[in-house]
């Protein structure tokens, strides 16, 4: 018995769904997300991905089912049917992209004001968005009576600019490395640490070209470019250690020029400060001095033997007192 | 079902008479005739098209290891800049050119363009510009600051293969547009009075659309360029922030012109699918006035959409808002196209020979880089993917998979015309599977590497990505191999080939109403329409129809 081919239809339709449905969610493509901003835009990707799989199974699956349902038999010299066109058919064929495309456009403006706020207020009113500020030469300034431009960045939190972040970090971006200071300690690295859950406010620029600021584990990439200061917030949700990579040709070796971001406890990274401005210290006498002999071996010992992997519960074991 | 009535009625005057035959040592003059153009256009594009290949593969050998062990990381990034810079100016917008030149007169019953000597001018500026391009690397100071060039970097290194460079673009750019005038003019005033605007085959709206396209846009990355080159040599500071300029300026005025470039890459292209398939489908091509006006839609729309190149580079979220809705708009006259082609295939009489293999692998091809592009038009996706291996994945789809299989596919379909004899077909399709296979194994593994966190444009990568890598640089030798059988056979079929008659393929558009090669001045006396470009499967009242061989319009068609 042959099957009617709208029943053939139907099952096709259904599987590709189902097919889609099922890849959209578990394409493992992407790597972990580590903060519920990348769980967002990967929630995003994950929907287009299914509707992605959909097409193309469509129109994969047509191409080679005309290819040979429709190929040429031998000594057949006619033509195919002179079928010009098919206007209801055509409509739905550029109606359902469109709602696709709509749906994809709303869908996307949503994450995108979502951005690093987890809760988007009701507009506050005043200046929105982070400003990018135009730090020209002194020749400059004289050349432009124009106040400085101000151009948005990252909507990150635009609602809550006026609340004053946890952090401030400065980045410096520059033939090939990354400079983090931390003005409140004074302190400044090759690494950029961040405490967990504390959002942080990021001033960035670049030295000499155009470089950009990217971690993958958080779906976020900024473009980092000299003569101009971008802002940006951030807030980890995931301790681990992340690879930070620059994203925009800055030279030959620009394939290298990449480095961490820690994200840690608060106390953890008050450590890391604390040793920073350690190491920093010119004078290594006067910087053991800081740590006060009242202090217990183990306490003076911490920071030194931690980096080497040793806790002090493990030296309590060996050496109790 | 009826056979088209083409072999009983049409008659084809022209038999070896005072209209004469080029002679091979005309194509290497300043020749006027459109054909002539037209093929001096396809061999140029051809020849710098592998020598962009072999660009490529030196780059992808270096890529083989994540260290830098092949070349030096300066070479390796003036490799990436020469093979993109190529492979767009100097192979795919001329070929589309070369098409164009040689099909619009053809195709509208004209026996020329509009501007001849113009014609000639625009094609001759290219071999010595990209011989200038080329010779930048012979003299050791090639740019490197990747084909987009973006200052500061390319005001800091080579400077003197930054300045040629620019020098090379504006002459390339002025050829294309020289083109575009003509291709406009031409297809507007002087189709044979019963070709109407909707009796005009599909490629010649396509044409239109890119010529369109060419005219607006083009001049603003020549002004661009110009900015640039006075930062580069006078010590202005247009783009360069230490003197108060701003780099993002540069940003807009470089991508204004080069997303319209891209759709001057590929509409060409699309016109040409559209002729193949529906021919070697024996069927009308399916939505003729949906697919004529989408050419336009894509061009209109491919005007404001530029900025979707910038979403990391620190403009305005309205800005990012606006270009991600008119990127995701170009989505759907796209569509319209493909499932118009698909329709046009359904219930065909498909044969499959190689220019309808590779029409085939354009359509499945650059759905997947459609797709990809769809997805980079989302902002909070495109700023994790911005300048990774998924942008590079996406951008070959649609160049390789789109253009350059749709050249391929236009080249079959087209040699026995050009060249008066049929090209060998088995070793098309060795041609057709080698160029599948690789270009998927070459492409594919890049979706991935840029969503896992491999960026571009570098020499050096983290060492997780080796595997991946790898295929990606034994697909890109596989494409290398591909280029040789290609190459021996349009060689050896031009020389020796079976003599391919007027009309091998049975179709209606007027090209196909004269001799193979045409004579010079195409036709004899002018065509008269008898059938629309794409009535295949229609029954003509075939005794309505004569047949007159002299100054009468002749080249009639059932």
């Amino acid at each position: 018995m042959k099957i009617p081919s709208s029943i053939w239809t139907l099952l096709i339709g259904i599987s590709l769904t189902l097919v889609s449905l099922w890849y959209g969610q578990n394409h493992s493509l992407l790597p972990v997300a580590a903060s519920d901003s990348a769980t967002l835009v990967d929630g995003l990707f994950n929907t287009m991905m299914t509707i992605s799989t959909g097409i193309f199974l469509i129109v994969e699956g047509g191409l080679i089912y005309c290819a040979f349902r429709y190929r040429r038999r031998q000594g057949d010299n006619s033509d195919g049917p002179a079928i010009e066109g098919n206007v209801p058919l055509e409509i739905l064929w550029t109606a359902i992209p469109a709602i696709i495309v709509i749906g994809l456009s709303v869908y996307s403006f949503d994450v995108y004001t979502a951005l690093g706020s987890i809760n988007p207020h009701a507009d506050h009113g005043g200046e929105s968005h982070q400003s990018m500020r135009m730090s020209g030469s002194a020749m400059a300034a004289t050349l432009s009576d124009k106040p400085q431009q101000v151009a948005s960045v990252m909507e990150m939190q635009s609602e809550e600019v006026e609340k004053e972040p946890d952090m401030v970090v400065d980045i410096t971006g520059m033939q090939y490395a990354w400079i983090f200071s931390y003005p409140e300690s004074g302190v400044s690295s090759g690494e950029l640490h961040l405490p967990i859950g504390k959002e942080t406010k990021i001033s960035m620029t670049a030295t000499d070209v155009i470089h950009a600021f990217w971690v993958p584990e958080f779906r976020f990439k900024q473009d980092a470019i000299p003569g101009r200061q971008s802002e940006f917030r951030i807030t980890p949700k995931s301790e681990g250690d992340y690879a930070l990579i620059c994203a925009e040709l800055c030279g030959p070796y620009h394939g290298a020029m990449r480095t961490n971001v820690v994200v840690e406890s608060q106390e953890s990274f008050d450590n890391w400060i604390q040793e920073q401005l350690l190491a920093s210290k010119d004078d290594l006498n006067q910087a053991i001095a800081i740590n006060p002999v009242d202090k217990s071996a183990d306490d003076f010992l911490a920071p030194y033997t931690k980096e080497m992997g040793i806790h002090s519960e493990l030296l309590n074991q060996i050496h109790p007192h | 079902m009826t056979e088209t009535q083409v072999e009983k009625t049409a008659d084809i005057p022209v038999q070896g008479n005072e209209h004469g035959e080029r002679k091979w040592t005309d194509f290497f003059t300043f020749c006027t005739d459109h054909k002539v153009i037209g093929i001096q256009y396809l061999v140029t594009s051809f020849i710098f098209y592998c020598i962009g290949g072999v660009l490529a593969d030196l780059v992808r050998t270096e890529l083989r290891t994540p260290d830098v062990d092949f070349v030096t990381p300066e070479v390796y990034n003036s490799l990436f800049t020469l093979h993109a810079t190529i492979m767009i100016f100097l192979w795919i917008v001329p070929a589309g050119g070369g098409f164009a030149n040689y099909l619009i007169p053809l195709m509208i019953g004209a026996k020329d363009m509009a501007f001849p000597r113009l014609n000639a001018v625009a094609f001759w500026m290219i071999p010595p510009a990209g011989l200038l391009l080329i010779a930048s690397l012979a003299v050791g100071d090639a740019p490197d600051a990747g084909w987009t060039s973006y200052p500061p970097l390319s005001l800091m290194t080579g400077q003197v293969g930054q300045g040629i460079w620019i020098m090379s673009l504006l002459v390339l750019g002025t050829s294309s547009i020289l083109g575009a005038i003509n291709f406009l003019v031409t297809i507007l005033k002087m189709r044979v009075p019963s070709m109407g605007i909707y009796q005009m085959p599909l490629f010649c709206w396509a044409m239109m659309a890119t010529s369109l396209l060419a005219l607006l846009s083009t001049p603003v990355l020549a002004a661009g360029l110009i900015l640039l080159s006075f930062d580069l040599v006078a010590g202005t500071a247009f783009f360069n922030p230490t003197g108060g300029g701003d780099p993002v300026v540069y940003q807009h005025m470089f991508w204004f012109y080069s997303h319209p470039a891209v759709y001057i890459m590929i509409l060409p292209f699309f016109g040409g699918i559209s002729e193949v398939i529906p021919i070697h489908s024996r069927k009308p091509v399916f939505g003729y006035k949906a697919i004529a006006f989408s050419s336009l839609a894509i061009s209109f729309l491919g005007l404001i959409v530029w900025a979707h190149h910038m979403f990391t580079s620190g403009v305005p979220s309205w800005l990012r808002m606006f270009f991600m809705i008119t990127t995701m708009i170009i989505a759907v006259p796209t569509g319209i196209k493909i499932f118009g082609w698909l329709a046009t295939m359904w219930g065909g009489k498909i044969r499959l020979n190689s220019a309808m293999l590779f029409a085939i692998g354009f359509v499945g091809t650059f759905v997947i880089g459609g797709i990809s592009g769809v997805m980079l038009a989302a902002v909070p996706f495109d700023i994790h993917v911005h300048d990774t291996y998924f942008v590079v994945a996406h951008l070959h789809y649609v160049l390789f998979g789109g253009s350059v299989l749709g050249i391929f596919s236009c080249i079959y379909h087209w040699f026995p015309k050009m060249t008066g004899r049929m090209i060998n077909e088995f070793w098309g399709k060795v041609h057709f599977i080698l160029t599948i296979v690789g270009l998927n194994m070459t492409f594919l593994p890049m979706h991935k590497l840029g969503l896992m966190g491999m960026n571009r444009r570098i020499a050096q990568y983290d060492p997780q990505f080796t595997s991946l890598n790898q295929i990606c640089t034994y697909g890109s030798y596989i494409l290398a191999i591909s280029t040789f059988p290609f190459i021996f056979n349009a060689i050896w079929s031009w020389v020796k080939g079976p003599k391919a008659g007027d009309n091998p393929w049975n179709a209606l558009t007027l090209e196909w109403m004269t001799t193979s090669p045409p004579a010079i001045e195409n036709f004899e006396g002018t065509p008269v329409l008898q059938t629309g470009p794409y009535d295949y499967g229609v029954h003509y009242g075939s005794d309505e129809v004569t047949v007159v061989n002299t100054e009468q319009p002749v080249a009639v068609n059932t």
